[in-house]
């Protein structure tokens, strides 16, 4: 930050600018003020959609704040439990998966930091060969399979439980910690797994939120693996609801494996509120993801 | 990837014993290292190393429902997917994506950065910086489901061009347009996520190279293209090279989510071809096949692309 306030100030104290100089700011703030508009305008306007009236939707065509708003669409979304129950399947999915995905990356993150352990070096290399070569969906569509995995939740989090960047992400966070406390800790007597638990988890946290975050947004926004594995609609997620209701509406499929909203294709409000309510958790996590994700943590996963 | 041969050498006691007498005096002493990798090591022998094996099916007739069967019938699957109608369309619409997004979707995030990079407020820069990075956390369900919404013959897009007199678009079950509305999905979702890494490493230029270039009478542009792009190279190198090994890898979701009977003709990728031969034709062995030529291409492509980096002097990634 010291680096970018002195930058400010440096560029503060040089306005002896040329007038190209300006006029490129001019077009600068334009454009950027253009491209964080192009981004956010899309979910503004659903967000207003969704409490619209149909009739308001029709008549005023595009509009961010809606003249008069109604719950209606939000009241069908819960009139059934398709939705409901679709939203609590991905819920159940998303911590659990967290979950298993946190223990399975920090427990091998950790043993590959320690650059003494004999063996590691090659371990390392195998992991990294995940990286650019995998066996690809039908393979791994089989193995689900052969363990019985297909309709089960598991399948849904099991297959992409690790990812090998964030391994390696970690794995290079744990290098960077102070060896100190590790020796220290040994002359006292802690075996390694005190010393995860009780000195180097307690220190990483604000890594591990990172990537706990990264990994439920994963869940949260996961549908291949539904779409291969997951076969009873009892046990869809929501992103495979929303792509029925969706699609429902466009009329691109029949209702006949939907029955519970085939009975009326949902208005455009309808299909805005329930693009909203697939959003919505994501948009609310935001500001946590974004207070951690710019500190360097990605940048490390470039140089692998 | 690359660590420092000192740290591992180990100490001298070890270095005379043979080589499972070290082992086992190294279990010994890291016991709980190597107790708490074993789970992570199932789930990669389990779920990554056991599809690698299964591979093997691109080489064998195999049925699902006698399970493995050991009949070897070599490249014959190859042949037949090179031989097929469908490995010219499926080559060049997977290729056709991929040249698009080198060329347009590549370059967007660099030229973004260097734009926020020269912004002199700092206020907006983080609101933009807030705003451009939320549509990568956002599923492709949701986005293509945006898109359908607004793009419909009666969305919104739609409407505006009607109460202006201009024709409609219809964009999603156009066979030309599809090339552009996914360039253009990829563009809106990854621009603003992309820009992370090489805002970070502008961050890293040394200040005084800004001075001393302006002392030498540089303008903005030539600030920008003498002193910023050079500072970045080395992360735009890796990641082409990154990229490179994805161009036959055009993304099952987005591709599979904006795909209709429509524009089929356009839309058939290796990803939603091995889907639709594999899972619902369930010819697993041709379909494995397919899979399998795009994977060795991907792995050929980045290990020449970093090949290349490294003979132009760049560091590469391996």
């Amino acid at each position: 930050m010291n680096r970018e306030e002195k930058r400010v100030k440096n560029q503060k104290t040089h306005r002896n600018d040329t007038i190209y100089s300006r006029i490129f700011d001019v077009f600068n703030v334009v454009f950027l003020i253009f491209c964080a508009a192009i981004t956010i305008i899309p979910l503004i306007y659903v967000v207003a959609c969704s409490f619209a009236t149909e009739q308001e939707i029709l008549e005023r065509g595009f509009f961010l704040i809606p003249h008069s708003v109604q719950l209606e669409s939000y009241k069908y979304i819960f009139s059934s439990n398709t939705l409901p129950r679709s939203f609590l399947n991905t819920v159940f999915v998303t911590i659990v998966g967290t979950t298993v995905s946190m223990i399975l990356t920090v427990t091998l993150a950790y043993s590959l930091s320690k650059k003494y352990l004999p063996g590691r070096r090659g371990l390392l290399t195998i992991l990294s060969f995940t990286l650019v070569f995998s066996g690809g969906m039908i393979p791994t569509f089989l193995v689900v399979k052969g363990l019985n995995l297909i309709d089960t939740y598991l399948a849904l989090i099991l297959p992409g439980a690790v990812s090998t960047w964030n391994l390696i992400v970690i794995k290079n966070f744990f290098e960077g910690l102070p060896i100190e406390l590790e020796e220290a800790a040994k002359i006292d007597g802690a075996h390694d797994l005190k010393i995860l638990g009780r000195i180097m988890l307690p220190l990483s946290k604000p890594a591990l939120a990172t990537f706990s975050l990264f990994y439920a947004v994963g869940y949260w926004n996961n549908y291949t693996s539904a779409l291969l594995y997951i076969n009873d609609s009892d046990k869809w997620p929501l992103q495979i609801m929303l792509r029925q209701i969706i699609m429902l509406a466009n009329g691109a499929i029949d209702g006949s494996e939907f029955d519970e909203l085939a009975t009326r294709p949902p208005a455009e409000s309808i299909q805005m509120a329930v693009i909203v309510f697939g959003t919505l958790p994501i948009l609310i996590l935001y500001p946590f993801l974004q207070k951690y994700f710019t500190k360097g943590v990605i940048v490390g996963a470039v140089k692998g | 990837m690359k660590t420092s041969q000192k740290t591992e050498v180990l100490p001298v006691q070890y270095q005379k014993k043979s080589m499972g007498k070290r082992l086992k005096k190294a279990v010994l002493m890291y016991k709980w290292l190597y107790i708490i990798m074993i789970p992570g090591l199932i789930y990669y022998i389990v779920f990554k190393y056991a599809p690698m094996w299964g591979v093997l099916i691109a080489f064998q007739d195999y049925n699902p429902y006698t399970g493995f069967g050991y009949s070897w019938v070599g490249f014959k699957h190859f042949q037949q997917f090179f031989t097929g109608p469908k490995f010219v369309p499926v080559f060049i619409n997977t290729l056709g994506i991929s040249i698009l997004n080198i060329v347009l979707t590549f370059p967007a995030p660099i030229i973004l950065s260097l734009m926020i990079n020269e912004l002199r407020m700092q206020k907006l820069k983080r609101v933009v910086q807030t705003c451009i990075y939320i549509p990568h956390f956002l599923s492709w369900v949701i986005v293509a489901s945006l898109t359908y919404t607004i793009f419909s013959t009666t969305g919104v897009v739609n409407r505006l061009f009607e109460s202006l007199g201009l024709e409609s678009i219809d964009i999603l079950t156009s066979a030309s347009l599809f090339r552009p509305m996914i360039v253009g999905q990829n563009i809106w979702k990854g621009t603003g996520w992309g820009t992370i890494v090489f805002l970070a490493a502008m961050a890293g230029v040394d200040m005084q190279l800004y001075e001393a270039a302006i002392v030498d009478g540089a303008g903005r542009f030539r600030q920008m293209w003498h002193v910023t792009l050079p500072a970045i190279r080395s992360t735009v190198v890796i990641m082409l090279i990154l990229k490179m090994g994805s161009v036959l890898d055009t993304g099952f979701e987005q591709i599979f989510l904006m795909s209709n009977a429509l524009n089929r003709s356009v839309s058939e990728t290796f990803d939603t071809y091995v889907y639709t031969v594999g899972i619902t034709q369930g010819s697993f062995s041709y379909s494995t096949a397919v899979g399998l030529f795009k994977s060795v291409v991907a792995i050929i492509l980045i290990f020449g692309s970093n090949a290349l980096a490294k003979k132009v002097g760049e560091s590469g990634i391996f």
